[in-house]
Parts: structure tokens; C-alpha cells; sequence
């Protein structure tokens, strides 16, 4: 019998709040099917299973805050057969972890519907009219608040000082904390360092203009989709850029799952991850890739392409800024950033001509890269780019 | 389809593909990168959904003229006819 737990979307996640359940006890599941929707400080994301069996008990409830590794539902492998009082201590010594934060029970987080402000009836805790404002005005409830007042009287001060935890950030606040909290991690612990190349892209977007030509909407393919296959095909080349750095130092990975760094209009930004993309081609990374940004941008990822991105890439779109140095997600070891392609006089052939050209910079970890693998990987992709119809 | 009917798909389409975008906010001549934020994936889902409702393949080469709502609404008239 398995637990199945609380998985972690991301090195700086604590906890999440399930949202939906999508399997029932007695349901069979196999790995990698999506079980639960867990809202978490990057939004909504599907968790997949890791397990096979039959959904045999769950065991939280819908609106409860969880942290990272509590259970969540029993599942029963195929033709195992458990006793009751196995299940129990199965699930019991799970439970008897210490929580990475209090997870209490579901509270109504929530602003409550309003209520009448009135004095308080006999047997009602006893609180001051300011107390009772605030507490309104915060969507607390009185009943959960310890007074420090006469009698044990809710004064403001203890609605104050309950206010910081007890109110919901908003989810953009959420999003800004994820960011802040991933980004000191990876700048105090990656010890970054940057190659940058100038790479004419006329050629891929003269290939690309001629691809297009004549297909409709649904099948053309942008330039973002080219840089994305370059770098899965340059990563395959240079393997220590491809991978995530752990306790134990790198581990390459034998897959590529390219993260894409988008960008969210209500702010911030997501990077998931296109799963096994050494296996697609162009066209397929291109649907790939319609597909993830537009569930990034309704909020429906899957943990695992929250988690298991092995190397970015972040491209800054086609009008606008021309570089950045970008800043790596751990646990990977490198992020590919390119600016908007500007039109620039560029010499060919001793000739003087008008070329597009972007600016790659690689941000690489320096624990387990030197700047010779790093050049090798710019000048792998710039040497793709410079054929495309090979891509 | 009038110039109006037109003018309110575009909207439409816009909209969805950006639905924090206000309609009754949009200006005729607000570009839609450069004031509206939209990215080339947003400008290819919008290319794609005007596909799908109205029937007209807008070529990449003429994604200039559709950049704002009155540019797209005098484009799409053309095309429609």
C-alpha cells in the first residue's frame, strides 16, 4: 500500500492547497495520471500520480493547506491484498511527521460574509468595537483569536497582530513571492557565470518566412519554436548543461525538458517544461509549445513540468530588449537567454550588409561548467541556426 | 459582414486572447504589442482565432495590418470582400 503525498512543484514550495480531487476511492490509476489540482503559489497546477494500483482511501480533504510530503490518498497495488489494520499503520506513522509548517484545519481563509456588527451576546467572546471592526474589515473570526485584554477581552492589538498570517495574499503576491524566494536561492547558491554571442538569425528567418508561406495559422511555426529546437539539439551535444544539481553534485539527464520562461499579463512568469522534446521535431515542439503557454497562461500546468525542467529558455520576444543575463532555476545548471533580433549593418563575405541578429547570452553554474562547454554549447546552436532547414 | 461587425470580432478576439484587456478600453490606434503587451504566440493565437470566425488567412507579411483595431478593421473589410 502506498501514500501517496503531497509532491513538491518547486525547490521554495512548502505547501499547497488541494483544490480538486479528479479520482474517487476505488478508482484505478496508473503513473503519471493526473489525480488532484493542488493551488499552489504558481497557480493551479494538475499533480500527476507516481504510483499504480487502485485509489483505495483519500485522505485530505478539499480546501486544506498541506505541506510538501503529507498524505494525501491510500493506493493499493495490484493484487495486494491489506488488512485493515495495516492500512492504519501504514498511514499513521506518515501522519506522525512533523509538518514543514502547521498545517491547521481548514479555516475560512477566506473573507467571511459579512456580519452584523453588534455587541456581543452573552457567552460571546468579548472583544472591543475596534477589535470588531478590524476583524470584519480582515475577514477574521473572532472565535480564533486569543484575547489579551481585560478578561481575556479581543482588543485591537490582537487582531493586529493575527492579521499577517491569517490574510490571503493575493495571488500575484503569491507568484512574487514564489519568484523572490526561487530566484535568492538560485543567486545565493549557483555561483553564475555568462557567455555571450551575437548570432545572425537571417537566415532561420528567411527559412521560417518561406515555411509559413501558404500554411494556415494553425500550422506555422514561430522563431521562439527554432530557438527552442536549437537548444534542445546543442544541449544533446553539451550534456553538463542538461541536468539539476543536487545534494549529491550533477546529474545529467539522459532527457531534455527545456523549460520556457512566459510571461503572465496578470504578472510574473512561469517556467514549464516541454517533456522528452529530444523526441519532437520541429513541428511537434512547435504544438508542444501552443499548448504549454496557453496552459500557462489559464493556469493549468502539471507538476512534473513544474519540476522536472532540465535547462530554459527564456527569449524575450521579437520587438523590445536585446539581452539579458538571466538568472538560472535551480535545480537546473544553465539558462539560454536571447534577446528581440534587431536589424544591424553585419559583415558577410567582406560586404557590409543589413542581417537580423539577436544576442544569446548562456547563464551557466560554474560548479559544473567551465567556460569551455558553455562556448561549445553557443557555438553548437549558432551553428544550427545557421542551417535551418536542418532543424 | 459590416464594418462594425468586423470591428467587434476583432475585439472579441483580442480579448480572449488577452482576457485581463478591458474592450471598452482599447483605443483604435493602441498597438497591439507595443501598448497591449501581446507577444508573438498571442499574435499567432490571434491570427489563428480571426482564421477560424472569419474565414480569412491573414499571411504573415501582413501581420503589420492588423497591429491596431482600426488598421485590422479596414484589412479584415478588404479581405472579407
Amino acid at each position: 500500500m502506498a501514500v501517496f503525498t503531497m509532491p513538491s512543484l518547486g525547490a521554495d514550495m512548502e505547501a499547497g492547497r488541494l483544490i480538486e480531487w479528479l479520482v474517487a476511492p476505488g478508482d484505478t490509476v496508473a503513473r503519471g495520471d493526473i489525480v488532484a489540482v493542488v493551488e499552489t503559489q504558481k497557480g493551479a497546477i494538475e499533480i500527476e500520480c507516481f504510483e499504480q494500483g487502485t485509489v483505495r482511501d483519500l485522505l485530505a480533504d478539499i480546501g486544506s493547506d498541506l505541506p510538501v510530503g503529507a498524505p494525501l490518498a491510500l493506493i493499493q497495488a495490484e493484487g495486494e491484498t491489506i488488512p485493515e489494520a495495516a492500512v492504519a499503520e501504514q498511514a499513521s506513522p506518515v501522519e506522525a511527521e512533523p509538518p514543514v509548517v502547521s498545517a491547521p484545519a481548514p479555516q475560512p481563509v477566506a473573507p467571511i460574509p459579512p456580519q452584523t456588527l453588534q455587541a456581543p451576546a452573552p457567552g460571546v467572546v468579548p472583544s472591543s468595537p475596534a477589535a470588531r471592526i478590524r476583524a470584519k474589515e480582515l475577514g477574521l473570526d473572532l472565535a480564533n483569536l486569543k484575547g489579551s485584554g481585560p478578561g481575556g477581552a479581543i482588543v485591537l492589538a490582537d487582531v493586529e497582530a493575527e492579521k499577517t498570517p491569517q490574510t490571503k495574499r493575493s495571488p500575484q503576491d503569491e507568484m512574487r513571492r514564489a519568484i523572490a524566494a526561487a530566484m535568492t536561492r538560485s543567486k545565493q547558491t549557483i555561483p553564475h557565470f555568462y557567455l555571450s554571442q551575437t548570432i545572425d538569425v537571417t537566415p532561420a528567418m528567411d527559412w521560417l518566412a518561406s515555411f509559413n508561406e501558404g500554411k494556415p495559422p494553425s500550422e506555422r511555426v514561430l522563431l521562439g519554436a527554432l530557438f527552442l529546437r536549437a537548444t534542445v539539439l546543442a544541449a544533446a551535444k553539451v550534456q553538463s548543461v542538461n541536468g539539476h544539481f543536487t545534494d549529491d553534485g550533477f546529474r545529467p539527464s539522459a532527457k531534455i525538458n527545456p523549460g520556457l520562461a512566459v510571461a503572465l499579463r496578470s504578472g510574473g512568469l512561469v517556467a514549464p517544461a516541454i517533456m522528452d522534446a529530444e523526441q519532437m521535431g520541429l513541428v511537434d515542439l512547435m504544438a508542444a509549445m501552443r499548448d504549454l503557454v496557453a496552459r500557462a497562461r489559464t493556469g493549468r500546468l502539471r507538476g512534473s513540468e513544474m519540476t522536472e525542467g532540465t535547462i530554459t529558455l527564456s527569449s524575450l520576444g521579437e520587438t523590445g530588449v536585446e539581452s539579458m543575463a538571466g538568472v538560472i532555476f535551480p535545480p537546473q545548471v544553465a539558462l539560454v537567454g536571447i534577446g528581440a533580433p534587431v536589424l544591424r549593418p553585419w559583415v558577410v563575405e567582406d560586404q557590409i550588409v543589413p542581417r537580423q541578429l539577436v544576442h544569446l547570452t548562456l547563464s551557466a553554474d560554474h560548479r559544473v561548467n567551465d567556460g569551455r562547454q558553455a562556448a561549445r554549447f553557443i557555438a553548437e546552436f549558432n551553428s544550427l541556426l545557421s542551417s535551418p532547414e536542418a532543424l | 459582414m459590416t464594418p462594425d461587425q468586423i470591428r467587434i470580432a476583432f475585439i472579441e478576439e483580442l480579448t480572449n486572447v488577452a482576457p485581463d484587456i478591458d474592450p471598452e478600453t482599447v483605443g483604435p490606434d493602441d498597438h497591439i504589442q507595443d501598448d497591449l503587451g501581446l507577444d508573438s504566440m498571442d499574435v499567432l493565437t490571434l491570427v489563428t482565432a480571426l482564421h477560424d470566425r472569419l474565414g480569412i488567412d491573414i499571411p504573415e507579411v501582413d501581420y503589420p495590418r492588423i497591429a491596431t483595431v482600426s488598421l485590422a478593421a479596414a484589412y479584415l473589410a478588404e479581405r472579407a470582400t
